[in-house]
């Protein structure tokens, strides 16, 4: 039980999907310039990660590693299909975006709206296949974990997203260089976003 | 004064537009506007009228410096004869410490203020006050035997990415003095912590480990006495070891209304909360710490009346300083005792919480704007 609360933490704050390892950039920058639109699209990912990460962790545990297998036949027991995981990966997460897309323009038409090109975009975004290949290759041992982990994610994604919507929203009106204005100064606030990330990094759980 | 006030004159048509000295007229703006006050004033649009400038509210927080930065110099001093077993007078360690202190302050002042009128000429905006004080902080919280040459690039750092990219004074996201801490903490970490740097020219037989440093590593037994943490006679940086002299600049603070009391306070209460659930788990000697040492340890008490109180880059609501305060106080005992990476949490504590302080503004507003829909929904109802 420790241990699932504390891949939950550690995924949010310590290998914080956007400040450590720098996924997800595209939506992430596209998608924060108003706080309420950004907070649709972390909220999706959260749901996103929150399912692709555990149902990739059954078929990686049941079909891809190397004698996953043997619960079919012990013949199989040899077999090691990893080399199809990100084929595989790839085909869940894009049938769980179409999944979420469906829901979300059936019950909130106006969040549809405004994420638009986003939503399906989710199924491209480098955050959640990483969090699908960052399970594999930590080699959770459960199925609580891989949940865990996913979710984590998702929330670390989600506070890194809502807190640099909130900032850009702030300097609407500050006198930035011309040249800066848009996507410059937005990486500059994600870099030093980074460093107050770093307060975490070290922390062993 | 009426010499200088003709000389200013005389010499004002030459850095007007066509002048000979046109591309330094923000040079002398700056000069013009510290020797006198400017005459004028705000023609059009609501203003509130009050004495109070940037420049009055940056000259307040700068005297209350003064107090923690005097001590400071005494402290480098004292430490430094203590370490070498010679004895020496007030006056010595005063001016021992002054000489260590002083290259310091003038190559954070003067790269600061280059890069500041260097933008300001070219922005074609003033020389602002903000760096008066940012340049001060600096060298208050870095060791006594910072190489100068970091120093600089931390500085310009600070100033550059900190606050200009955002167009300068006002609208920085995260404090720019922390910033350039910041930068030296994770740029050149051997030079900004362990146990060598935070006393001038130790001697090599002398402990100069901090308090924080021993907590660090569990020595809980070197820890010095309440009373010596208190009045700040501990290594550390320059001028953040004296509680006593620290609470003096936030009364000064307070007093004038500059400083807020709500992060002020929270900030000490977030801290002394974190403090004793910790005594509650008590799972490590560290845990087991009472609670006010951490508020006397380190760069707490200085963090959280001259950081966190920072105007522009704390929250600006009523409701969300008290999170935005409390938030600082916990995080930063919780890096302390769960990181074993850094020993101090008060730096980055205050940056993550800077970095989150327009989230937790945008939802308190929010949060007022559907409070008074729904009073009006029941009025009109």
């Amino acid at each position: 039980m420790q241990e699932i609360f504390n891949i939950f933490i550690r995924s949010i704050f310590i290998d914080n999907m956007v400040f450590a390892y720098f996924l997800g950039m595209c939506s992430y920058l596209a998608v924060s310039k108003t706080v309420s639109t950004s907070f649709g699209l972390g909220l999706a990912v959260v749901f996103v990660l929150g399912i692709t990460v555990p149902v990739d962790y059954l078929l990686n545990e049941f079909v891809l590693q190397p004698g996953a297998m043997v619960w079919l036949d012990e013949g199989f027991k040899d077999v090691d299909l990893s080399f199809l995981s990100f084929i595989l990966f790839i085909a869940i997460i894009a049938s769980m975006v179409q999944l979420v897309e469906m829901v979300v323009e059936k019950f909130s038409p106006a969040l549809y709206a405004s994420l638009g090109i986003f939503l399906p975009l989710i199924a491209v975004n480098c955050a959640i296949l990483g969090g699908s290949l960052f399970m594999q290759q930590r080699d959770y041992q459960s199925l609580a974990q891989a949940t865990s982990f996913g979710l984590g994610s998702g929330v670390g994604f989600f506070l890194a997203i809502v807190g640099i919507a909130a900032i850009r929203e702030k300097i609407r009106y500050s006198n930035v260089p011309p040249a800066l204005r848009g996507l410059g100064i937005t990486f500059i606030i994600t870099g030093l976003m980074g460093i107050a990330f770093m307060s975490f990094l070290g922390i062993k759980l | 004064m009426k010499a200088l006030r003709n000389f200013l004159d005389n010499q004002k048509p030459h850095f007007k537009e066509g002048g000979k000295f046109e591309k330094l007229h923000s040079m002398f703006d700056a000069v013009e506007t510290l020797l006198f006050v400017p005459d004028t004033v705000t023609r059009k649009g609501s203003h509130i009228r009050d004495a109070i400038d940037m420049k009055r509210t940056m000259i307040v927080v700068f005297i209350a410096l003064l107090p923690a930065l005097f001590f400071g110099m005494w402290n480098i001093g004292n430490l430094h004869y203590l370490s070498a077993g010679e004895s020496s007078t007030l006056w010595n360690n005063i001016w021992y410490g002054f000489l260590k202190m002083l290259p310091i302050l003038i190559v954070s002042y003067g790269v600061g203020l280059g890069l500041e009128i260097i933008f300001a000429q070219i922005r074609h905006h003033e020389v602002n006050e903000g760096f008066f004080v940012s340049g001060l902080l600096i060298p208050m919280i870095v060791p006594p035997e910072i190489p100068l040459w970091q120093l600089a690039i931390a500085v310009a750092f600070a100033v550059i990415f900190g606050k200009e990219v955002f167009g300068g004074t006002g609208m920085n996201i995260v404090n720019p003095a922390l910033l350039a801490r910041a930068f030296l903490f994770f740029a050149y970490p051997g030079d900004i912590s362990g146990d060598k740097v935070w006393i001038a020219d130790k001697a090599d037989a002398f402990s100069g480990a901090t308090p924080l440093g021993n907590a660090l590593v569990g020595k809980f037994e070197n820890l010095p006495s309440v009373y010596d943490m208190f009045m700040g006679f501990i290594p550390g940086s320059n001028g953040e070891t004296s509680t006593l002299f620290i609470l003096i600049g936030a009364v000064i603070l307070l007093a004038t209304g500059i400083g807020n009391w709500r992060i002020m306070f929270t900030v000490f209460a977030g801290g002394y909360i974190m403090g004793l659930l910790f005594n509650l788990w008590g799972e490590n000697a560290y845990m087991d710490l009472p609670a006010h040492y951490h508020m006397i340890m380190g760069g707490f008490a200085f963090g959280a009346v001259f950081m966190a109180t920072d105007p522009v880059t704390a929250t600006q609501t009523k409701k969300g300083m008290y999170i935005y305060g409390f938030l600082i106080g916990m995080i930063a005992i919780l890096i302390r005792v769960f990181n074993p990476a850094y020993p101090e949490g008060m730096m980055l504590a205050i940056l993550l919480m800077n970095v989150f302080a327009p989230l937790i503004d945008h939802y308190v507003i929010e949060g007022n704007i559907k409070k008074r829909l729904k009073r009006l929904k029941t009025v009109t109802s």
